[in-house]
């Protein structure tokens, strides 16, 4: 099933993220993804995610759609301009892609080549209209397309815990408006702030994926706290790490086996997509590394 | 300087639609020069938003609007007719319409497009600039530039990156797009940020005419297609 009959069919929808590597052994992201054959409804690939070169969305997405997994083709607006961008649109469709999340992107100076250029020609609400365009049998200069990518499903995101929050709001009815069918949301790990959110937005029918990012330690939450935007880990949450870290050290020393953390991380991701069921339509995982414990988070979740 | 030119007054009556009462500020600096905002050009203005049926509370012009400190104090003097106006309409470069949004809290609506000429770049340069990108958004911002003030220029509202106000790309300025919500939300006007225009930005506008003459489009455009033409004919 495509991630768009899923998403028609089903209530509840799980999707997950990949990370292409630095080089070009294929070998672990492919087997990451295999791990989440017939459990999830999409798989998407992030593009050159935290501005840092690496190999690309849609090179991996290709390899994904030949073994028969549906990938979601992560797009920013940082490395390419219009050309390049509509023109990967279309390159994408003729591999087989389908589904297409259009973002801004980080800007270059946060990754591992600062002093690139900085393209920014469109941005992600833009990128939809052009996305929304070809779909349409135009580009964006409004030229004719001899062959029309009808079947291209757009998806947009959105920080639902951000301060202020209407800004986030306005801009997703743009991205709504602009062509997304369906969002995923950054990081949630205030289930309260998340359910406010959504109740300021009765009218957006579009599917909201919730995001689910593993903690891996209490220093990743406080690091997030500090660093990520839109993004509040709360302090029980911390607390919970901070003392499973505590008895993987004590285990440690004692030489017993630890796994503390893991479970705990484990845990707390399961109780956050259960309490977010009653709240939106899915979740979408972005285990940073840990795809090996994706399955036990679903597990743990009762998926 | 900065050369600029006006905007086609349906562009601009749209961005004074239901602000019946108009302040019009007038620059007597470059785009006086570019014949914009002269004496003869900013009576015509007037003359044309009179017969628009607006209502022109009353005209300063400033010796350079870009001067943000001058320009308050020119302000100042007009203050009553400032108050009575719904919104003001500068006749500047982008510099100047920013540098008048920061000394008024009402709308205030550009009259002209910036056009890249590379040099100098207005009196108020630290705080707010202008990219000349020769089709001024400022109307749409609340007076805040997006191409100056954005770290990438995005024109249909924030990146996912501010924090606490700041730009993901440097935490010691603030986020453009935050600015531009507070100002648009001060003036009761954040609703507008949720049916942004498709603003694409036209790069050939930052091209000197001379280098746009020397593009292979052009020399197909104006050398291939006449020649097909009468080989056709
Ligand atoms: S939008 Fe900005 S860059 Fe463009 S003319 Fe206005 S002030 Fe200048
Ligand atoms: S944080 Fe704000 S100013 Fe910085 S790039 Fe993002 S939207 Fe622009």
């Amino acid at each position: 099933m495509t991630f768009k009959e899923t998403l028609a069919n089903q209530d509840w929808v799980v999707t997950c993220e990949v990370a292409p590597p630095k080089g070009v052994d294929m070998k672990h992201v492919l087997e990451e993804a295999e791990l989440l054959r017939g459990k999830v409804a999409g798989i998407n690939v992030t593009d050159l995610q935290a501005a840092a070169m690496r190999v690309s969305s849609l090179a991996t997405c290709s390899l994904l759609k030949q073994k028969g997994l549906e990938p979601i083709m992560q797009m920013v607006c940082r490395d390419r301009n219009r050309l390049a961008l509509q023109s990967e649109l279309l390159s994408a469709y003729v591999l087989g892609i389908r589904n297409v999340l259009c973002l801004t992107g980080d800007h270059t100076t946060l990754g591992d080549h600062p002093d690139a250029k900085p393209v920014f020609d469109l941005d992600s609400v833009s990128l939809l209209r052009a996305g929304q365009g070809l779909i349409e049998g135009k580009d964006l200069a409004g030229n004719e397309l001899e062959s029309v990518p009808t079947d291209l499903f757009l998806g947009a995101i959105v920080t639902p815990c951000a301060d202020p929050i209407e800004p986030q709001i306005y801009k997703l009815h743009q991205k709504i408006e602009a062509g997304a069918k369906f969002i995923q949301t950054q990081a949630v790990y205030d289930v309260g702030a998340f359910e406010q959110f959504m109740k300021r937005i009765p009218e957006v029918k579009t599917p909201i994926l919730a995001g689910i990012v593993l903690l891996k330690s209490a220093g990743m939450a406080r690091y997030m706290n500090a660093n990520v935007a839109g993004v509040t880990v709360p302090d029980d949450l911390i607390k919970e790490m901070a003392e499973a870290g505590e008895k993987d050290k004590q285990a440690k020393a004692e030489g017993k086996k630890g796994g503390h953390k893991v479970n705990t991380s484990i845990e707390i991701a399961a109780r956050l997509i259960r309490d977010l069921k009653p709240l939106c339509r899915g979740v979408h995982i972005m285990p940073l590394g840990w795809g090996h414990h994706v399955p036990a988070v679903l597990e743990a979740a009762g998926l | 300087m900065i050369a600029s030119e006006r905007k086609p007054l349906d562009e601009i009556l749209g961005q004074l639609e239901g602000e019946a009462n108009v302040f019009v500020v007038a620059c007597d600096g470059c785009s006086a020069g570019c014949q914009v905002s002269d004496p003869d050009h900013t009576e015509q203005m007037v003359k044309e938003l009179e017969e628009a049926g607006k209502t022109v509370t009353g005209v300063a012009r400033v010796e350079m609007v870009c001067n943000s400190g001058l320009t308050a104090l020119m302000l100042a003097r007009h203050l009553s007719s400032v108050n009575q106006a719904d919104g003001l309409l500068v006749m500047s470069c982008g510099v100047g319409v920013q540098s008048v949004a920061a000394a008024v809290e009402k709308p205030v609506h550009p009259a002209t497009n910036s056009i890249h000429l590379g040099g100098f770049q207005g009196l108020w340069r630290s705080e707010a600039r202008c990219a000349q990108c020769g089709d001024c958004l400022l109307d749409y911002t609340g007076g805040i530039c997006p191409y100056t003030a954005c770290s990438k220029g995005l024109t249909h509202g924030s990146c996912g990156g501010p924090m606490d106000g700041k730009c993901e790309v440097d935490p010691s300025i603030p986020c453009g797009w935050e600015r531009i919500y507070q100002r648009l939300a001060a003036l009761g006007k954040a609703d507008r940020l949720q049916e942004m225009p498709l603003r694409l930005r036209d790069f050939r506008n930052m091209l000197p005419m001379k280098e746009r003459r020397r593009t292979s489009l052009w020399a197909l455009e104006l050398f291939e297609e006449p020649e097909a033409a009468e080989e056709a004919g």
